[in-house]
């Protein structure tokens, strides 16, 4: 189905689409403060799902079914952490950073701590976190259109960063909001139909989910391998080989042996009817460990895994830029809860999207290309003209997914760079997005190897180890000063943002020193985390001598309602 | 809210009213006197005391989650209406859980703020 015209147009109608409500939205747009926070006019329905519109990104749509064919059990902490990161934000972060009136975090960090360094230092962190996350988004974008529609994979990063560099510029955070809001509807169709219409399949004829057989293919299938990966094969039966197995040369061959091989780039594997799928080394093969918690995502101390996954996850959502710009435009923290409820209703699907795939596109999990998997189940499953319909919502869905958090994540960086860099005029905001969109689709092309649900993981590690702490802090103790909360977000920073480079350049072999430093550079935030905090209250207690002096007064106006004399009006009783 | 045919207010915040009449509490707390800087930090003590419980509600539930698989493997097999235990808790059941929580807090935290303005505009 590569390259079919219906999935061609579907993916044109949802870009389309986007713009042509981007273009509505502009002639709301009026001034400089309008462009950025909307103006806190949006309403609260909008609101709630613009805001889950525009978290839903790349790793949500693709990723985490992607992850979850892939890994098995421990894979659903990815939706779980993504959904309980929201709780966080709510319980620690929103209500007061909203009656501080930031908009951004540098705006909260000079508004705590009247610091002129920190909040430089805070708008490099900002910068550095969007771009770390707009990275696989880009990269998603990538993969979609090459598995979609074929075209070389430079392609995706192009035609995505055009589209959203194109709105921001036009629209400002205004049309923004309508268009995410869209976005999340868009989102969940996508993969809910597609999603439900496989459960229907998998009730009808009976198919088995984590048996002790590892999954099979249910006809004659072939699969070309693009980099060289290492197999786990567990039974050799049906399965030929052209191109390089272990470094030799084979034509139309059988495998030796069941074990771990060498597959080649270039190379074709055959697949005959019913043949087992081999997968790729590390993950769960048999069905057995696929559906058993405790695996963890492949490598070494699985438990540690998971919790570093949760530690990011939970801690990482307050820190994230595009949230918190979102969040200043809610009226009240109930918005907060709709999102939640929003979120765990679009997670059932994509879960349910990941563990038939592993059922109906085995041969996936060859390339470890696992990603791809909610784009081909569903045409792979169904097959004729249904088949295709969904496989095109899908394709309308993934477009949703990248341009919606693109463009949330490059307003942050517009924001940051325009009002801190530059003059901080709407023009400025522009030349901003212009350049915050291109840094990112070359860093896209250079690296790779990472499922995109671990790379915005690792993002969110980045934002918990660094914003997380700076907010916490600032908002709840009064005793945080700008040299430790500078102290902090360096040494946050430093170790967090090491980790990610390292583990996306390819990370440290498993075997040196027991696996430690492999899944530490692969999950960091367990460890950064506690550390960036630390730091920031020893630093903050070793300069105690200068607190701010209104400290009292910055406290009052975070914490007293905003009812209270402080707003320009004085509710009345029962109102 | 309770009538439908006041226009809709406009909330502007951090806003000072000048010359308006203040109850003395209200400049207490926007003066920062003694009294009003006690008030507000015995709001920010409630209002984090109680972010802080239910933080540790959620932890000690969810994070029991993979302490109990490791130490007790066989728990996960456990199917329930032909779904997998650790399946039907991580895909399904979480999610109540952080709703809920979360509707708790909103609910608490309101309450909270009700009484802070309750004390601060008690006074005649």
């Amino acid at each position: 189905m590569t390259g079919s015209p219906l999935t061609a147009s579907a993916l044109l109608a949802a870009a389309v689409a986007t713009i042509a409500i981007g273009a509505y939205g502009v002639r709301l747009s009026r001034t400089t403060s309008d462009f950025l926070v909307a103006s806190r006019t949006v309403g609260p329905q909008w609101n709630a799902a613009a805001i889950s519109g525009e978290y839903l990104s790349a790793a949500s749509f693709l990723g985490v079914a992607g992850l979850i064919a892939k890994y098995g059990a421990d894979a659903l902490w990815y939706p779980v952490g993504f959904t309980a990161g929201y709780l966080g934000l709510l319980l620690f972060v929103a209500a007061p950073l909203r009656r501080s009136g930031a908009y951004t975090v540098p705006d909260f960090a000079e508004f705590r701590l009247g610091s002129a360094r920190l909040r430089k230092v805070a708008m490099l962190v900002v910068v550095v976190i969007c771009v770390y996350y707009l990275v696989p988004q880009y990269q998603g974008a990538g993969l979609a259109l090459k598995t979609l529609l074929g075209v070389p994979v430079w392609i995706g990063p192009l035609v995505v960063g055009g589209i959203v560099i194109t709105n921001v510029v036009a629209g400002g955070m205004r049309s923004i909001t309508f268009v995410q809001a869209f976005q999340y509807w868009l989102k969940l169709t996508a993969i809910a139909i597609p999603a439900l219409a496989l459960l229907g399949l998998f009730f009808t004829d009976r198919g088995q989910l984590g048996g002790p057989m590892p999954p099979t293919v249910k006809q004659h299938t072939t699969v070309g391998i693009e980099t060289d990966v290492v197999v786990q094969v567990s039974d050799p039966a049906g399965i030929t080989v052209t191109g390089t197995l272990d470094g030799r040369r084979l034509d139309a061959a059988p495998i030796p042996s069941p074990g771990q091989h060498t597959l080649g780039s270039g190379t074709t594997l055959s697949l005959a009817a019913g043949a087992a799928t081999p997968v790729v080394a590390g993950t769960p093969s048999a069905g057995t460990d696929w559906i058993a918690s405790g695996g963890g995502l492949g490598g070494g101390h699985p438990l540690y895994q998971v919790l570093s996954i949760i530690v990011a996850t939970f801690l990482g959502t307050m820190g994230l830029p595009h949230v918190l710009v979102r969040f200043y435009t809610n009226p009240d923290g109930r918005a907060a809860l709709a999102v939640i409820a929003l979120l765990s209703l679009f997670y059932l699907f994509p879960t349910l999207l990941g563990a038939f795939a592993r059922l109906y596109v085995p041969q996936l999990l060859i390339t470890g290309t696992a990603d791809a998997a909610v784009l081909l189940a569903p045409g792979a499953a169904i097959g004729g003209p249904a088949g295709q319909l969904l496989a095109a919502l899908v394709a309308a869905g993934a477009i949703a997914a990248f341009l919606a958090t693109s463009s949330g994540l490059l307003v942050s960086i517009a924001g940051a760079l325009s009002t801190d860099v530059l003059r901080g005029r709407v023009r400025d905001f522009r030349v901003a997005a212009v350049v915050g969109g291109l840094i990112p689709i070359p860093l896209s092309l250079a690296t790779s190897g990472l499922e995109l649900s671990r790379s915005v993981g690792l993002a969110f590690a980045v934002a918990a180890s660094t914003l997380c702490p700076l907010l916490v802090l600032g908002i709840w103790w009064r005793g945080l000063t700008a040299v430790g909360a500078v102290w902090g977000l360096v040494v946050g920073g430093l170790m967090s943002a090491t980790a990610v480079t390292v583990a996306v350049a390819g990370g440290i072999d498993d075997d040196v020193l027991g696996g430690w430093p492999a899944v530490m550079v692969g999950y960091p935030a367990a460890v950064s985390v506690p550390i960036a905090f630390a730091t920031m209250i020893v630093a903050s207690r070793l300069t105690r001598s200068r607190e701010p002096l209104d400290v009292a007064q910055i406290f009052a106006r975070m914490h007293v309602p905003e009812r209270l004399g402080m707003g320009i009006e004085r509710v009345p009783r029962g109102g | 809210m309770s009538s439908n045919e006041r226009p809709q207010r406009q909330r502007v915040v951090l806003a000072h009213r000048r010359g308006a009449r203040m109850v003395r509490t209200r400049v207490e707390v926007q003066e920062q006197t003694q009294v009003g800087d006690a008030l507000v930090r015995g709001l920010v003590r409630a209002q984090l005391g109680l972010a802080l419980r239910l933080a540790a509600v959620v932890v000690c539930t969810v994070g029991a989650i993979p302490l109990l698989n490791a130490v007790f493997p066989d728990l996960g097999a456990v199917t329930v209406f032909g779904v997998r235990m650790n399946w039907l808790v991580l895909a399904v059941l979480v999610y109540p859980l952080l709703y809920g929580v979360g509707r708790l807090y909103v609910r608490l935290a309101e309450q909270a703020e009700r009484d802070f303005v309750g004390v601060v505009d008690s006074e005649p």
